[in-house]
């Protein structure tokens, strides 16, 4: 399927844009000829950066599209795609909440351009569930309960599932190494490293 | 972030062809140093030149030792098996550098050119010399904890933060680069320099060069080596200060050693004395003592940091003492 993206093709993301509506009206009203001025001296400096065209595949769906080449691969999916379940932490590589797969292997989307990632496949948390069956560690992590807040989870699940499949949860120790990219402020190391340590035993491909 | 041109190349000869038709323009390979760089301003490239699809991605072994591409990536030179069992002291520093993310990510090229950690380096309100020449160093009598202890200048003290270097500098690599003009072959220790009086320039690469790919000559070191890195947590933190250690040993004699430091200078830095030192030597506690006093000849520190002074001479002898026993 090739989605010709403008907008946001996730359906309901009622919150966030009345969220950008409103600043957007709040912005009009505040009062404007300085402000629109402004607004339109940006339009025509951004105008001078031409946008790149990408083709990427999120979660097995195809987009065509153009990106500024400024924009991460994270804001992309947040902003672009509407993916929200990919979460932006520390925005410098040193948390990990933006953990996505890329040809099937964990980066951080925070410090990745979109454009670098022409041709190339984007799974995120969006794409684990098929359906209403979620996916083991899924299913693991709430077994364990393995967050408390969870705003490190969605991270915590991308670079768990990739961690046992390169072959790095033998053993807790190993698991808290190369999981060491991962931060949880709550602090529920424990139990992400139960819930990873039970989908490892389970020893089912996943 | 500042916007910026952007284009792709997939040859060598594009790619440095492209740099010299784009005054301000910079090579992106990983990204994982540049984009956080440019998103804090301070780099702020006209264009960016993405080389990643460059056929520069092999691991390979040669007559004379192992050969690796620039672009490829950290994780797939520390899991390659060649890597493990004929030069394991460099799987084990990619393995303590960074993250699993951050290393499916980070290229041999890009982590050769990732600049330093110091703080007022990365904050574009703040003096640096190496940001802003003759702007001053805001670490020489401000936070310098990180800093280094060896070949300091009265610009800069700043530290070269790479663990892979460290290896690579004791494992007498050879780096590869191509240029407008030619290409040239650079002795990894000869790569990066010290500050002196033009901190701004880490290494030297000149203008115009790209990294195409590193060597390192075979090597008896297969089975006693060590990576020690000390650092503030015990994973996915810069080293305060880190020890490459590879030994030759016959029975309980040394007959070659390879050392060299991270987090304690500008560069790798080679620990050559002792090396010498350690040659023929029997592997007892006493000589790495000896080794780690004769390595710290020179050191000055500059206050935060004192403590590398009693840190660095027990890192080496602990590297040196697991090394042995590996
Ligand atoms: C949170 C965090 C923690 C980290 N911890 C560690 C650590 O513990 N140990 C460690 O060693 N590193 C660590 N790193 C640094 C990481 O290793 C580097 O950022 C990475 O190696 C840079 O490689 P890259 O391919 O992403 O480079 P990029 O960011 O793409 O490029 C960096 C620079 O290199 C230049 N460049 C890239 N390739 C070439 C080439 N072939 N020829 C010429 N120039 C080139 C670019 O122009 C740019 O100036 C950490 C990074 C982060 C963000
Ligand atoms: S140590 Fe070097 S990098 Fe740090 S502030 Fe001083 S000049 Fe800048
Ligand atoms: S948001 Fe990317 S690592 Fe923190
Ligand atoms: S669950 Fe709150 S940060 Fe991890």
């Amino acid at each position: 399927m090739i989605h010709n993206t403008t907008d946001c093709p996730n359906g309901d993301n009622g919150r966030r844009s009345f969220l950008k509506k409103s600043t957007a009206m709040a912005a009009l009203s505040m009062a404007a000829p300085v402000l629109l001025k402004a607004a339109e001296h940006d339009e025509k400096i951004a105008a001078l950066f031409e946008k790149i065209p990408l083709q990427i595949e999120v979660n097995g769906i195809s987009h065509q599209l153009s990106v500024e080449p400024r924009v991460t691969l994270l804001d992309f999916l947040r902003e672009q795609l509407g993916l929200t379940g990919t979460k932006k932490g520390c925005d410098h590589g040193q948390c990990g909440a933006c953990t996505v797969h890329v040809d099937g292997k964990r980066i951080n989307s925070c410090l990745t351009l979109a454009v670098m990632n022409n041709e190339k496949k984007i799974t995120t948390i969006e794409g684990l569930a098929k359906g209403d069956q979620l996916h083991p560690m899924q299913e693991s992590f709430i077994r364990h309960d393995g967050f408390q807040c969870g705003y490190c989870t969605p991270g915590q699940i991308m670079s768990a599932i990739a961690c046992v499949r390169e072959g790095h949860a033998n053993s807790e120790e190993e698991i808290r190494e190369f999981m060491s990219g991962n931060i949880c402020r709550c602090g529920a190391y424990p139990n992400i490293v139960d819930a990873i340590m039970d989908v490892k035993k389970g020893g089912k491909a996943i | 972030m500042i916007n910026f041109e952007y284009s792709r190349v997939s040859s060598v000869k594009a790619a440095i062809d492209a740099l010299a038709k784009n005054p301000g323009a910079g090579f992106i390979a990983g990204g994982t140093n540049l984009v956080d760089l440019m998103k804090k301003g301070v780099t702020t490239p006209a264009r960016l030149i993405d080389i990643n699809n460059l056929p520069l991605k092999q691991v390979e072994e040669t007559a004379k030792g192992l050969s690796i591409g620039a672009l490829v990536i950290n994780s797939e030179v520390a899991g390659n098996t060649l890597v493990q069992e004929k030069y394991p002291l460099l799987a084990m520093a990619l393995h303590a550098g960074a993250s699993a993310q951050l290393r499916n990510m980070a290229t041999v090229g890009g982590n050769m050119m990732q600049r330093t950690r110091c703080g007022y380096f990365y904050d574009t309100a703040m003096p640096c010399n190496k940001r802003q020449p003759g702007s001053g160093c805001g670490a020489i009598g401000g936070y310098n904890r990180m800093h280094a202890i060896f070949g300091t200048s009265t610009q800069c003290i700043a530290v070269h933060p790479s663990d892979m270097c460290v290896a690579l500098a004791a494992l007498d690599a050879t780096v590869q680069v191509a240029g407008p003009k030619a290409e040239r072959n650079i002795l990894f220790t000869d790569f990066h320099r010290l500050p002196g009086t033009m901190p701004q320039k880490d290494n030297t690469l000149q203008n115009g060069e790209l990294i195409t790919g590193i060597t390192i000559p075979a090597n008896p070191y297969t089975k006693n080596v060590y990576y020690l890195k000390v650092r503030d947590r015990a994973s996915y933190a810069f080293a305060l200060v880190s020890v490459a250690v590879a030994l030759e040993l016959e029975n309980d004699t040394i007959r070659s050693a390879r050392l060299a430091m991270g987090g304690v200078a500008h560069k790798p830095w080679r620990l050559s004395v002792a090396e010498k030192f350690l040659t023929g030597k029997k592997a007892t506690t006493e000589n790495f003592k000896q080794a780690a006093k004769l390595s710290m000849e020179g050191a000055r520190s500059f206050g935060q940091n004192d403590f590398k002074l009693k840190m660095a001479p027990a890192a080496i002898v602990e590297a040196l003492t697991k090394a042995a026993n590996a």
